[in-house]
């Protein structure tokens, strides 16, 4: 894929919260549907189909199509940025010609779930199932107390990520938190795993959402601005955290970024707007030092002198992110959206002038991540 | 909820020398005879060099504390243990692996990232788990 030659030309969410009526088909569906009415397409257009967790070939027969190219990469929350990857490699190899990248999660509500345990004898059933682990809350978590120590930094900036986030859910409608709060408040809320509390941990919701690719001619014809893919880049590290890489540092992130940047010919220094997959209230600060748009041990400084807030320099998970906007278990498709609305002057809190748009996605526990380059511009 | 409501490991022919070696009051990892480095989780190949058929050692039971949580949110089986401590250690010959630490009180200030700390061995259905307590402090 060439900068700039593949574009997102429909993007839309379903309602979100908890949605008892709908099962996790059900939330594909709907999402689709409306992406592709945000496209002015119909599901007659559609040539090409993702999905995770969920097969795409029972997502493309609820939906009625026979896409000639699917892809059902499953790898956790960042499954849909490496589906828009895979689709824009895709779509310039000339296998499709326009794909819908569909995410729909019964997180909350639990409906229409396919199981996701694990067995005894798996890896995670011999070697960390059997301390009470409940992944993730205890176990994304896990490597946090290390980080901080090694880094010099403290449980109030943790706290503070989360802080700084509420402070751009506030009033939204949409965002399951959606009133700004102070460290103290974060720090006194209940405690599920010390240091972090119940507000340093996403919110657990139902929703779904979904974006429309094709080629950069395709999108000149249709109605939509289109948000153009300039890079893109997936990686990988451990498949149980107590055996990533370095506790302190996501390889998965730098990896990732590092393959993002160097196809859309970026540095941090162009961009505008960041979104970080943000379950817990770590991972944005590993997101600001592993991408590279701080020094190690900078990210909780960064954070506090007010550069991700509204009015910062670099405006960070401006929906609110996972922590109080929405997250229904795999995150990402959440964090693009928020990309495409600032892309299109079209999101709750918009921030003036933005061009490139970072979304960083993690899937797993640090296990996969994938990272998008976004523009409205062509390069 | 009793011990028998908790996840007890299912071991397979990679990792069965593990569980064995538990049973008899041993913490066995692997280590590459090509490069020497020592492998955990277990298995059928060294990850670091790529060597088949690493060996299995016995490891001193050494370890320090790397990283933890204290755990609110019980695991099938855990309702009565909260709060509990889940942590990740550094084994003296190098590998990590997750456990939860014992024999110390679950407050951050009996914590301290790196104390030193000894296997022990307890019993979980039909296996035998490994956890970690503090070394004692010789006076």
């Amino acid at each position: 894929m060439k900068p700039g030659e593949i574009a997102i030309v429909g993007a839309a969410e379903t309602e979100l919260g908890a949605l008892p009526e709908m099962t996790e088909l059900d939330l594909h569906a709907d999402a689709a549907r409306r992406a592709l009415a945000d496209a002015g397409l119909t599901l007659a257009d559609v040539d090409g189909l993702t999905s995770a967790v969920h097969s795409p070939i029972d997502v493309a027969h609820y939906l009625g199509i026979t896409p000639s190219w699917y892809d059902g990469t499953s790898v956790g929350g960042c499954s849909f940025l490496v589906h828009v990857r895979h689709a824009a490699a895709a779509i310039a190899a000339g296998l499709c010609s326009t794909v819908v990248v569909i995410h729909g999660e019964s997180g909350r509500s639990q409906k229409g779930r396919i199981p996701r345990q694990r067995g005894a004898d798996s890896m995670a059933g011999q070697f960390e199932l059997p301390y009470g682990v409940v992944a993730p809350p205890n176990t994304f978590t896990l490597p946090a107390m290390r980080y901080l120590h090694d880094t010099g930094q403290t449980i109030e900036q943790l706290a503070n990520v989360a802080a700084v986030q509420s402070q751009w859910a506030d009033g939204n409608p949409r965002a399951s938190r959606g009133t700004a709060k102070t460290v103290d408040e974060i720090l006194s809320a209940k405690m599920i795993a010390w240091p972090f509390t119940k507000s340093m941990c996403c919110v657990v919701t139902d929703g779904g959402g979904a974006l429309v690719l094709t080629s950069r001619e395709r999108a000149s014809d249709l109605k939509r601005p289109p948000v153009y893919v300039l890079g893109t880049g997936e990686a990988c590290d451990s498949p149980i955290v107590s055996q990533m890489e370095d506790l302190t540092r996501s390889k998965g992130f730098r990896r990732a970024s590092a393959a993002a940047f160097a196809e859309a010919g970026i540095t941090v220094g162009d961009v505008d707007h960041l979104m970080v997959y943000d379950a817990f209230a770590h991972l944005p600060m590993y997101g600001l030092e592993d991408l590279g748009f701080v020094g190690r041990g900078e990210a909780g400084a960064f954070i506090e002198e007010g550069n991700t807030a509204p009015g910062g320099k670099l405006p960070m998970n401006t929906s609110g992110g996972g922590l109080c906007y929405t997250h229904t278990g795999m995150y990402g498709m959440f964090a693009m959206q928020e990309s495409v609305r600032q892309l299109r002057r079209e999101a709750f809190k918009q921030v003036e002038n933005v061009h490139t748009s970072v979304v960083q996605g993690v899937g797993g526990m640090f296990t996969a991540a994938a990272t998008l380059v976004l523009s409205d511009r062509l390069p | 909820m009793t011990v028998a409501d908790k996840p007890v490991p299912v071991p397979t022919p990679v990792t069965r020398p593990f569980w064995e070696g538990t049973k008899e009051g041993e913490l066995r990892v692997q280590k590459c005879d090509a490069c020497g480095k020592h492998i955990f989780y277990p298995r059928p190949g060294c990850p670091f060099c790529g060597a088949a058929d690493p060996s299995w050692v016995v490891a001193t039971g050494r370890a320090r504390l790397e990283s933890y949580v204290i755990n609110h949110l019980p695991g099938p089986g855990f309702k009565d243990d909260v709060p509990y401590v889940i942590a990740i250690v550094t084994l003296e010959e190098g590998p990590r692996m997750m456990t939860n630490l014992v024999g110390v009180d679950p407050d951050p200030a009996k914590l301290t990232l790196d104390m030193p700390l000894e296997v022990v061995f307890e019993e979980r259905g039909d296996q035998v788990l490994p956890k970690f307590r503090p070394v004692e402090v010789k006076a």
